[in-house]
């Protein structure tokens, strides 16, 4: 059998687990499922939907850090000589799956959008560089570990789903194993729309030419019910703060538009946006790079272009107020 | 306080990745080079963590001789060390290279250089494997903390923050301990000119590698297909506003 890991919150499954069960059912092997902590056992049913036989339910204490999970998913996988344990692209998914290879001395390949048995082998696809470069790979031996990318297959539930037995064990955690340990969660309590969950992403780069430029980002994302995100050329000047980076090495995001400005389409910028369901550009240079990816675009200043956009909204508002 | 940090030179690609004609690397012909993002700011971590307790740093890469360029770089923001494990074989998956980077540890620990902080960064820009730092931790017997936005050290114990989804885990650790690192745990400085003088002054240790056996084997890359689209012009300058909100209004974004 097939381990995967299923994370969930409280007992639901989490999108991007659902993901990963989707594409381990293509795997050609039966699947358990492996989940952790305080409803984990209803997450397993949950997940029945989606191809899993069984379920080990592991149960772990608060305190407990990725480390000591992949401690069990390692012991699991060896008592059931697993070929494969899956897990979906997320930190959490990466930082157990490296654990549990360094500990079963295996190998863990990342972020795979493909994945097919060929004798004691595996042929994978597999995002490089946040995803703007693809890498055909082969990796053979007992076991293999891998994460699914993001978003690389659609969840999809089975049409004839079987109730799942769900066992449940507490592990012998080691001394070790507690060596790391979660002392804390501190929420964020600001009630601002997350970047990665905004409808509408006011993005800024280098064209914005410095901190102060952003007012007029700031006035149009207002005016909008919008988020303002910007590129790394503008976190490292430290203009903003990287919380708001887009891109490989920052936030992905997903609306249902992306206004970019000042921003020129560097390939680990991109990445960050592809989940945008359109792409608005404003650029002084009609030859940008980012163009050949945009929907729309308005070829001038945008210290020019985004005040007039702020003022039209404003004023169509005014003139005419939709009606309630 | 001894504090290593580990970095890996890669390209730097534009809005374009081209792939070499045997399709195993990057054309790199028209490109600079760097360290990942996330590593540039382990090893500002690693010298700001000196500068606050005391002690010495040390710069580690496995790569060509022109790697060179970045153990200069850290140098530069005033890191003490460097040492380049030397390789021009290509193939270095992440448990060949976790192997090598233990191995020089080991020498290090013999010739009296115990190290109490290992920082890595969360995943390499290139190869994203998301592990080199875990395997190492746990070939040298270490707790491990990944995907680190803050760190605090402590007499003989760490605390790290890391960001998920609605606010921060805080996690604690014994030193010495490995910590991986992603951008925005600080803002990296850049170097100064005293500083990059300084840098090219000082030695590279070199450890020739012998070439590796990969158990995870490129077959090839490729650059995926690409969404390209022919943009609407909506108009150039601020006379393009209407044009836009009459877009607005249409995606819903802004009510009719
Ligand atoms: C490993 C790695 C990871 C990276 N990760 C990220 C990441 O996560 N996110 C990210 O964004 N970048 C990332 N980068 C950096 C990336 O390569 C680019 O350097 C960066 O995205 C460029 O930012 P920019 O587009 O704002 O600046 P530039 O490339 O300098 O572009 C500025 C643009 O503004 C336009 N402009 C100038 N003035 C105006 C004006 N007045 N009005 C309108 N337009 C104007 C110009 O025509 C140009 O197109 C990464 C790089 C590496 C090597
Ligand atoms: N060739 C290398 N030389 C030195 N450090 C490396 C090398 N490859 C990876 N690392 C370190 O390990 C981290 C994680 O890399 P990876 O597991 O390959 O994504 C990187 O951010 C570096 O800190």
């Amino acid at each position: 059998m097939i381990l995967v890991l299923i994370e969930h919150d409280t007992g639901v499954v989490e999108s991007t687990s659902l993901q990963a069960l989707t594409f381990a059912r293509g795997l050609g092997e039966p699947l358990r499922g492996v989940a952790f902590g305080d409803g984990g056992a209803r997450a397993l049913e949950a997940a029945g939907a989606y191809g899993i036989e069984a379920g080990t339910h592991i149960r772990a204490q608060e305190s407990h850090a990725p480390g000591a999970w992949a401690h069990a998913i390692a012991d699991l996988a060896a008592s059931t000589s697993s070929p494969a344990v899956v897990a979906a692209g997320t930190d959490r998914g990466h930082e157990i799956l490296a654990h549990v290879g360094a500990r079963a001395s295996a190998p863990f390949v990342a972020n795979c959008i493909a994945a097919e048995r060929d004798g004691d082998a595996w042929n994978l696809a597999r995002q490089r560089w946040g995803g703007s470069l693809l890498e055909d790979a082969r990796v053979r031996g007992p076991l293999t570990l891998l994460t699914v990318a993001l978003h690389a297959v659609a969840a999809d539930a089975v049409p004839d789903a079987a109730a799942v037995a769900v066992d449940e064990i507490e592990p012998p955690f080691s001394e070790d194993d507690q060596r790391v340990r979660k002392t804390a969660f501190e929420a964020t309590s600001t009630g601002a729309v997350s970047l990665g969950d905004a409808r509408l992403v006011v993005g800024g780069g280098r064209g914005v030419g410095g901190a102060e430029g952003f007012v007029d980002l700031d006035a149009l994302a207002t005016t909008l019910g919008g988020t303002v995100g910007v590129s790394r050329a503008v976190t490292s000047a430290g203009w903003r703060p990287h919380a708001e980076q887009i891109g490989q090495t920052g936030e992905r995001i997903a609306p249902d538009l992306y206004i970019a400005c000042g921003i020129s389409g560097a390939s680990q910028h991109m990445v960050g946006c592809r989940g945008a369901k359109k792409l608005l550009v404003i650029n002084t240079d009609a030859d940008a790079p980012i163009l050949a990816r945009a929907d729309y675009a308005v070829v001038g200043d945008l210290h020019q272009v985004v005040p007039a956009i702020t003022t039209e909204v404003a004023r169509r508002r005014t003139d005419d107020p939709p009606e309630r | 306080m001894n504090v290593l940090v580990c970095v890996k030179r890669v390209p730097a690609p534009g809005s374009r990745i081209v792939v070499t004609d045997d399709a195993l690397d990057i054309d790199t012909t028209h490109l600079g080079f760097t360290m990942s993002p996330h590593e540039e700011c382990a090893v500002e971590e690693a010298v700001r963590q000196i500068e606050a307790h005391g002690g010495s740093s040390v710069v580690l890469t496995l790569g060509p001789e022109a790697a060179v360029e970045q153990l200069q770089h850290a140098l530069a923001i005033g890191i003490d060390r460097a040492i380049l494990l030397e390789t021009d074989a290509t193939g270095w998956d992440a448990i060949a290279t976790a192997d090598a980077i233990v191995e020089a540890l080991r020498t290090e620990a013999a010739n009296s250089t115990p190290f109490h902080l290992l920082l890595f960064g969360n995943e390499a820009a290139d190869s994203g494997d998301y592990q080199v730092a875990v395997r190492v931790a746990h070939a040298l017997g270490m707790p491990c903390v990944s995907g680190v936005k803050s760190l605090e050290v402590g007499d003989g114990t760490l605390v790290a923050r890391r960001d998920v989804r609605g606010g921060a885990e805080v996690f604690t650790a014994p030193l010495p301990a490995v910590v991986a690192v992603k951008e925005g745990i600080n803002l990296p400085r850049f170097p100064s000119v005293p500083g990059r003088l300084k840098a090219r002054k000082k030695e590279i240790e070199r450890r020739p590698q012998a070439a590796p056996t990969p158990r995870v084997e490129t077959i090839r890359l490729r650059v995926p297909p690409e969404q390209r689209s022919e943009a609407e012009i909506l108009g150039r300058g601020p006379d393009a506003a209407p044009a836009v909100v009459d877009l607005l209004e249409q995606l819903g974004i802004v009510e009719r």
